[in-house]
């Protein structure tokens, strides 16, 4: 089939300018969808506690913009509230989002092709948090691989505007919330990556990792705080790792 | 130099970019320029994921364990039947995400109202 495309250089062509626009619709169309739906109401729960710790309309949308990471911006408004100082905040945000980095290099080499421009990588590693990237481990795999990077931009731009308008919303229109209904809100996010980030695991050993990551996450929460995600990354990923690998010598073994 | 120490317009926004923006694409771009030297099928990937689902699986942990918010005034142990049934209703289902998250939400709002 690609021998054919590449005899045939035009007609190649004309086929990839109508896809990439059916897939870049396709990606935003993605975003409509359960997890879209559950992040949303995650974002209304936030902009919520943004307002109660003080911040602005404009700040708050600014940024989930900027930011996109729900996490890492629940932590800039506990830190704001705090009073911490720029450095100590700034620590604490990172800390939080190391996580971010081996998320990228999961998902980078799915999208990318021979011929994808570096730039584009970098402009759309902005959008990578917890909810595209599951989105886009599920169904990457079901778009050609040329149209991933459109797929992406479409599915992540849609995620970030969209909030950014919910945020906008929440501070116009929402009255202060019952404490049950902002309880329920603030729980979509955990109960949705729990069942979510199952379903994305591309070997057995994602699922060793996830078990691990949870058992491990509070625990190093309370032994060494500050430091708990990276601790659990890498000794219960790292463990799930040395789980695959004995795994794998069995079956050349048996 | 906290977020209210001066008082302009523009400081909050400076104080956003360098403690949040700064802290968070600094290790997407990372991220980009680190798999830009690995292969879909490298091995090291299996060892990236699997570092990455378990500090995603850390982080719904301590959503769930040490929530913040309207969450935090709710008890530990109905948060964590919550979540234990939200997971397995998704697994009886054959992982229907939606059926799963209704679940979940059913045991801690009665238990929110009840208790």
């Amino acid at each position: 089939m690609s021998d054919n495309a590449k005899s045939e250089p035009q007609r190649a062509e004309h086929q990839q300018g109508e896809g990439r626009a059916y897939w870049y619709l396709r990606g935003v169309l993605r975003s409509f969808s359960v997890p879209g739906l559950v992040l949303t109401s995650a974002f209304i729960g936030f902009a919520s506690l943004a307002r109660d710790a003080g911040l602005s309309l404009v700040q708050t949308v600014f940024m989930t913009g900027m930011i996109w990471a729900l996490p890492a911006k629940v932590v800039l408004v506990g830190a704001i509230l705090a009073g911490s100082s720029l450095p100590a905040t700034a620590l604490a945000v990172a800390l939080s989002s190391v996580r971010l980095a081996p998320m990228v290099v999961a998902l980078m080499p799915e999208m990318r092709t021979p011929r994808t421009r570096p730039w584009v990588l970098y402009l759309l590693s902005h959008f990578v948090a917890i909810t595209s990237w599951v989105l886009a481990m599920e169904s990457l795999r079901s778009v050609p691989r040329e149209m991933r990077t459109t797929y992406y931009a479409g599915l992540g731009s849609t995620l970030v505007l969209a909030n950014m308008i919910v945020v906008a919303l929440v501070f116009l229109l929402a009255s202060h919330l019952p404490p049950q209904v902002s309880a329920a809100l603030f729980f979509l996010t955990p109960i949705y990556f729990l069942t979510s980030l199952w379903g994305s695991a591309r070997e057995r050993a994602g699922h060793v990792a996830m078990i691990l990551g949870l058992a491990s996450g509070p625990l190093f929460r309370l032994l060494m705080p500050g430091f708990e995600l990276l601790a659990a990354g890498l000794i219960a990923g790292g463990a799930a790792y040395a789980w695959h690998r004995a795994q794998r010598r069995k079956e050349v073994v048996g | 130099m906290s977020f209210d120490a001066i008082d302009t317009w523009w400081w909050p926004f400076v104080f956003i970019l360098i403690a949040g923006w700064a802290a968070t694409d600094g290790w997407r771009f990372l991220g980009v320029y680190l798999g830009g030297k690995l292969s879909e099928e490298s091995d090291l990937l299996v060892f990236v994921r699997c570092v990455a689902t378990a500090l995603v699986a850390a982080v719904i942990a301590n959503l769930v364990v040490f929530p913040g918010g309207a969450l935090a005034d709710s008890p530990l142990l109905l948060r964590i039947v919550a979540a234990i049934i939200a997971f397995s209703a998704y697994l009886l289902t054959r992982k229907n995400i939606l059926l799963g998250i209704l679940a979940g939400e059913a045991v801690l709002l009665s238990g929110l109202f009840l208790l």
